[in-house]
């Protein structure tokens, strides 16, 4: 299982180094990767049918809990097959779409790198591996949807995506991190025999909610919905594949993996029943006022994603029978759509509706195949969507919670979504074919097959239900904790109230599609209140965050050093005295202090003359060579201590300080007063109190029995371990020789950085030049 | 920068004492104060020493190599120190390796005195080449 989650990954790379080999004709050899993990995940289907989980795990940071553990049910299988399958599509149909493109292997590469991430996480058994694929999935998301990286729109767009889904996978930690506090554990599978602990937990609310966070962000519930008509941005398979079939439902996984352990409570399931209903109907109204198909398309999607959540709210057996016959119904008729409107960009150069119709009479197979998709995201039987919507109204009709508004809402959003349907799919393909387009050419077979095979896919479970049935559709439900036994799908379920609902529902939506004609009139109404739109309210947060740190930013890396000693020192002395307070005695021990020598008087007066000339000298080498007299001050305190290395170090670095300092001040101009009296006394109190606080605290730890067992340790080892009799090198080389290689390693960095500040410094020449290339870019985009 | 008969006559004798002596504080690091850290300071001073009385021109000749260069060599073994026991012995990263003998004035020779070598030469690196480029561009 590890190997086919790698195995995209490992495509990706592999296009560094043959990637010009899938750029040109062979391209679509590249589509040979995702149909073998179709091929590899396909003979799981019968025994995971009969009730098989198949578990493997790789021991990755054991001393964290963290493996690299797998589990393939029902769930993982179903959605396996959908990203491997409609990857495949993708892939094949991309070696057409985008052909002879400058970066075709470098799209591959995201998409294939994409996949491996996709598959990772719903295989994931550990939370700590779920959360890395899911961050994965949003950075090579964010690299689909910046593809047109020289286009601004698309840059912003991927940035706005890879915020949001990046923020919901920190969520996604966090509440990792807290169900690993409550259980011990981050197995999911070991998870699922807690879920009555993690229930009475006092921060199972917590828990949920940071969980509800990563899914609401990934799958693109309301308010943080907006990202994803802005992702539309992308080639159309990017949008195909992450925004119809695979990414966004990640968030869908994610509760439906989760709805076993953590759901059943009343916070669970009202909260997903409100946000999920909010969405549905909010991005259901939305379609009606777009124009641009794939933006109908962004909405619809939300939509049903909203629908998704709304039906694992409910939380009955029949509920999570109608999710996953609708995820079925919803990849196969979205993906089509959006293979069919990339067609349709491909060879018409828009994808305005207002601009097409008749296209059939060019592209008849790709008419047949937006006219079934649009058929079954109507829900218009024989086709599989008719049985989705059938289910979704059942289980709303017999849950127990607010029949009647969740009733009125589903209804409403399916009507809208027969709307959006009709448009998307039907409408470019009937009616007479206007002027501007009589010169457009049908697209390639390769192009058009994958949209017409998903389409007929539709129609063939929708007539022949039981090829999903025990396949599919039963392991899921049995996944998430119900009994499938009872569960039969078909076509014809008697004639009762929610047949009649779905008559109204097909009857108002046609009738809609006939009266509503998308206009660019009702896009610029719907404009009107883009103010309060839920992108513009974060947008000017981000705005006042921007303001705030500028300021901030300004406030205190205002370039100088001295002000930012200042206000270190100025927050250590907060920090410590406010510590101090009530926790100091200010008791000294005067038997416990050693007697005073007059070296170390003499020492100690030489020190502070040295500290007095520093900072009153008018000359600048003078303050340096008593800054000198200072350090060699200390380098004999340490030498009267007993502590020669150190001393022998300090006298040293003391040495080079005041050579580098002399050689730095040579060719400064001549001594200037940068600091006023003011200042000065200012500087003067901050360094006063700061060594008043020192002291106190030094006398304070003196005051404290200390802990000898390190030194012991060392003292002990250093011979009989390291053979070394200079204890404080033994440490150095042996008992913390890694640091010490970290710290030489930092050294080094330092000196190079030296390095290329002062020698690497631009010519003026080309300095004017590259001024003047950002100049023409900034205009060039402009 | 002018320079005067008796630094330039005294710093010829006292760089290649000062180096000896460097190296005489590296060695003897693991018994008695010492070590690839002082040591390297040391020796950078004898060449800054050397490069006050002479020019920096002079002592980059002397030095051959660009200062920088010690870096890597100085950091590559020490890492190698590091990592031998994990190659030849298959023991953790870091573990010391000890010669069964002694060797006459070093003692017993370790992996260890080989990491104080590489500390020496990137201290020695480092200092030289942040004090000679600040006086070359200052």
């Amino acid at each position: 299982m590890l190997t086919a989650i790698l195995t995209g990954f490992i495509f990706s790379i592999l296009l560094v180094f043959v990637g010009k080999f899938f750029k040109g004709k062979l391209s679509i050899l590249a589509s040979i990767v995702p149909l073998g993990l179709f091929l590899y995940f396909f003979q799981f289907i019968a025994p995971i049918a009969d009730g098989e989980v198949i578990t493997r795990s790789f021991q990755w940071i054991p001393s964290f809990g963290v493996d690299l553990g797998f589990k393939l049910d029902g769930l993982s299988l179903l959605f396996s097959l959908m990203i491997t399958g409609i990857g495949f599509l993708v892939f094949a149909y991309t070696s057409s779409y985008l052909k002879g493109h400058e970066y075709l292997d470098r799209f591959y590469g995201y998409l294939a790198a994409f996949m491996g991430a996709m598959l990772g996480l719903v295989l994931s058994d550990n939370m700590i591996t779920l959360f890395v694929f899911w961050e994965l999935t949003s950075i090579s998301s964010f690299f689909l949807i910046g593809f047109n990286n020289t286009n601004p729109a698309s840059r912003k767009s991927a940035m706005t995506a890879l915020g949001i889904t990046g923020i919901g996978g920190l969520l996604l930690l966090a509440s990792a991190l807290l169900l690993n506090n409550i259980t011990g554990t981050y197995s999911i599978s070991e998870m699922l025999s807690m879920s009555e602990a993690i229930r009475g937990n006092e921060f199972y609310a917590v828990a949920v909610m940071l969980l509800f966070g990563a899914a609401f962000t990934k799958s693109a519930q309301f308010p943080f919905h907006f990202w994803l008509p802005g992702a539309m941005k992308a080639p159309t398979p990017v949008s195909t594949y992450l925004h119809s079939a695979t990414m966004v439902k990640a968030g869908i996984y994610l509760l439906m993996r989760f709805t076993p352990i953590l759901g059943g409570e009343n916070i669970w399931n009202y909260t997903l029943i409100i946000v999920g209903g909010i969405t549905m109907l909010y991005s259901a109204i939305h379609t009606l006022f777009r124009t641009d198909l794939k933006g109908i398309l962004a909405y619809s999607t939300i939509s049903a994603l909203g629908i998704l959540v709304f039906l694992i709210g409910l939380g009955t057996e029949e509920a999570f029978l109608a999710a996953a016959v609708f995820i079925i119904v919803h990849a196969l008729y979205k993906a089509t759509l959006f293979l069919v409107t990339g067609i349709i960009d491909h060879q018409t150069h828009t994808r305005d509706v207002t601009r097409l119709a008749g296209l059939n009479k060019i592209m008849l197979p790709v008419g047949i195949a937006g006219i079934l998709a649009a058929i079954s995201s109507a829900g218009i039987p024989p086709t599989i969507g008719f049985i989705g919507k059938e289910l979704t109204y059942e289980a709303t009709y017999h849950s127990e919670t607010i029949i009647i508004i969740s009733m009125i809402a589903i209804v409403l959003t399916k009507i809208l979504l027969l709307y959006a349907g009709f448009v998307a799919g039907i409408k470019p393909f009937t009616g007479k074919l206007p002027e501007e387009h009589k010169n457009v050419k049908a697209p390639g077979p390769i192009m058009w097959i994958p949209p017409v095979l998903l389409a007929t896919l539709g129609l063939v479970f929708g007539i022949a239900p039981f090829l999903i049935e025990g396949a599919l559709i039963k392991p899921v439900v049995t996944a998430l904790g119900g009994d499938a036994s009872e569960i039969h799908l078909a076509l014809w379920h008697g004639f009762n109230l929610i047949f009649i609902l779905s008559l109204i529902t097909i009857g108002v939506g046609t009738t809609l599609y006939f009266v509503i004609k998308p206009s660019e009139k009702l896009v610029a109404s719907a404009a009107k209140f883009n103010s309060i739109s839920p992108e513009n309210i974060l947008n000017l947060i981000n705005k006042g965050f921007v303001q705030f740190s500028n300021f901030w930013t300004n406030f205190f890396q205002n370039g100088y050093l001295r002000n930012y000693i200042s206000i270190i020192i100025l927050f250590l002395v907060v920090l410590v005295g406010y510590i101090m307070i009530g926790n100091t005695r200010f008791v000294i021990d005067y038997n416990s202090l050693s007697k005073i020598t007059v070296y170390e008087i003499t020492t100690t007066l030489i020190l502070i003359a040295g500290i007095f000339y520093t900072v009153f000298t008018e000359s600048r080498l003078a303050a340096v060579a008593a800054m000198g007299v200072v350090g060699l001050s200390i380098c004999l305190i340490f030498v009267f201590y007993s502590a020669p290395d150190l001393a022998m170090t300090q006298f040293s670095i003391d040495t080079l300080t005041v050579i580098l300092f002399v050689l730095v001040l040579y060719k400064l101009p001549k001594y200037l007063k940068l600091s006023d009296y003011k200042t000065r006394v200012r500087d003067g109190v901050l360094s006063s109190v700061f060594g008043l606080i020192i002291t106190v605290l030094a006398l304070e730890v003196l005051s404290e029995p200390v802990s000898k067992q390190v030194g012991e340790f060392y003292a002990a080892n250093s011979y009989v371990e390291a053979h070394g009799k200079n204890v404080v090198n033994v440490i150095l080389v042996d008992f913390r020789g890694a640091d010490t290689l970290i710290e030489v390693s930092v050294l080094s960095i330092a000196a190079v950085g030296v390095f290329g500040l002062m020698k690497l410094r631009l010519k003026m020449r080309d300095r004017k030049r590259y001024a003047d290339t950002s100049l023409k870019q900034e205009n060039k985009e402009q | 920068m002018r320079t005067t008969i008796i630094l330039k006559t005294a710093s010829n004798y006292l760089l290649p004492v000062l180096l000896v002596f460097s190296i005489f504080i590296l060695l003897r690091g693991h018994y008695l104060p010492g070590g690839g850290f002082v040591g390297g300071l040391i020796a950078s001073i004898a060449f800054i020493l050397h490069s006050f009385a002479n020019g920096l021109e002079k002592t980059k000749e002397l030095l051959i190599v660009h200062p920088g260069f010690l870096l890597p060599v100085g950091l590559a073994i020490s890492f190698m120190a590091g990592l031998a026991p994990v190659i030849f012995f298959d023991m953790p990263f870091m573990t010391g390796l000890w010669s069964h003998d002694t060797v006459a004035i070093l003692g017993k020779v370790g992996s260890a005195l080989f990491f104080d070598i590489g500390v020496y030469l990137v201290v020695n690196g480092v200092t030289l080449t942040i004090i000679f480029t600040i006086s070359e561009s200052a």
